[in-house]
């Protein structure tokens, strides 16, 4: 049984035949060679994946192409605007909030969430909001500072 | 990793819910997906069909309707968590939802998703069953509706039927000086609840005219503790009544889960420990309303 979706990609609508038993992280990374999303654990718990489905945080290893046909996703790559990062991914960059980089596609993802929900989030909602995602690099020290930066950039 | 195959079905409505569930035995209910994909991503689960019903307007939602709030069963934890009706009505469940995993897997994950799956760790089940739930169920047959007390039979197991759609949960209302609180020990690694405890208290008249204690995570379902309820109604609730009601949840627990994260007894103190805390905190809440 093969299934027709159309999902729109970081605005660009793709209809393609799949399986239903493909996943939307494999959609993204082997249908659509959008490779930033990372599956790490391929078991919910780790975060690697994170998109935006229709605005909201969800880890791609656990959602079927077939559940996103007619939403909007947004990867990674979909942040930068004419070659200008996102300001979480500068404040990333000028935080040194990153080390093996794994883990950074999604702990963005979930932190441009966060941010939509609390704009001005204290340290602890943000570690909180971003307890869906593992680093085992940064001790997560400096993702924390990061995000708090974009927010009293923008406050 | 790829689960075994399957057929896709979506339903846009309870009726053809019903309908494809009929037409194709053995099918599961897919809404958020959050345990039921993981678990056939590990082929532990391996249906022939789903029937997708996250697309059915009508079975997403909260309304307030008299005294009962009635929760569409595709609502989302998230929403739950955020929806200003439950916190004002039912804060219980605007609490325990907020603690259940991460904000990506409340965001998907839906409360008829974690009733109808009855995961002893899973911390919704606890709290509907404290409130004196009702889950509503459709089937070719007509809807019926199912006590939550009496629906978490065994491990992973309810009193819903094969082809029965779970299509909403209807919880009282807090009534004048209702408090709960829900309170949990949280694995580190998964976020499930090792032990989840759901107290709600009535008071009137600086007494409790009643009590509701439920500890889930300790047994395959969730066990009302009844001594230690007996011992609260009639009683002014202060540091000492709570204390010896709570040594009486112990009681309730005769034969506790046990696996390299935590032992029987381990469980049985944390309940103990938990239904104090959760006693304490409901009953200022009580006193507030």
């Amino acid at each position: 049984m093969r299934q027709s979706v159309t999902i729109n990609v970081n605005g660009q609508r793709h209809t393609q035949e799949v399986e239903p038993r493909l996943l939307l992280a494999h959609f993204l990374r082997e249908r659509l060679g959008l490779t930033g999303t990372n599956l790490g654990c391929d078991t919910s718990q780790c975060g690697a994946c994170t998109v935006l489905l229709d605005g909201q945080a969800v880890k791609s290893c656990t959602v079927l192409a077939v559940q996103a046909d007619g939403s909007s996703v947004t990867t990674i790559e979909g942040l930068a605007t004419n070659g200008q990062l996102h300001p979480l991914q500068q404040a990333f960059w000028d935080n040194h909030a990153l080390q093996c980089g794994f883990c950074t596609p999604g702990m963005i993802m979930a932190a441009t969430d966060l941010l939509r929900r609390h704009p001005d989030p204290t340290e602890a909602e943000i570690r909180t909001g971003l307890d869906g995602n593992l680093c085992r690099c940064t001790g997560y020290e400096n993702i924390v500072k990061a995000v708090r930066s974009v927010a009293e950039q923008s406050s | 990793m790829y689960s075994a195959e399957f057929e896709y079905y979506r339903a846009t409505s309870v009726a053809e819910a019903v309908e494809l569930m009929r037409a194709h035995p053995g099918a599961k209910l897919l809404a958020g997906g959050h345990s039921l994909l993981p678990q056939m991503k590990l082929r532990v689960s391996q249906p022939a069909a789903l029937v997708d019903i996250s697309r059915a307007a009508e079975l997403s939602g909260i309304t307030l309707d008299g005294e009962m709030l009635r929760i569409g069963a595709t609502t989302t934890h998230a929403a739950l968590a955020a929806s200003p009706v439950v916190s004002e009505h039912c804060a219980i469940l605007s609490e325990a939802a907020s603690l259940i995993g991460d904000q990506q897997v409340r965001n998907r994950g839906t409360i008829g998703g974690s009733l109808a799956h009855a995961d002893p760790a899973a911390d919704l089940p606890t709290v509907i069953v404290a409130l004196g739930g009702t889950l509503t169920a459709a089937s070719a047959a007509g809807p019926r509706d199912v006590l939550a007390g009496e629906c978490f039979v065994d491990l992973f197991t309810t009193a819903l039927t094969e082809g029965e759609v779970l299509t909403r949960v209807n919880v009282p209302a807090y009534g004048a000086g209702t408090g709960g609180a829900y309170a949990k020990h949280r694995h580190p690694a998964s976020g499930y609840a090792v032990v989840g405890v759901a107290a709600i208290v009535t008071v009137s008249d600086g007494r409790c005219t009643r009590a509701r204690l439920v500890v889930g995570g300790a047994q395959p379902n969730p066990v009302s503790a009844s001594a230690s309820e007996a011992a609260l109604e009639g009683q002014p609730l202060n540091e000492a009544t709570i204390a010896a009601a709570a040594a009486q949840v112990a009681q309730a627990l005769p034969n506790p889960l046990s696996d390299h994260y935590a032992s029987a007894d381990y469980r049985r103190q944390l309940a103990t420990v938990l239904a104090r805390r959760a006693l304490v905190t409901a009953a200022e809440r009580a006193a507030e309303r």
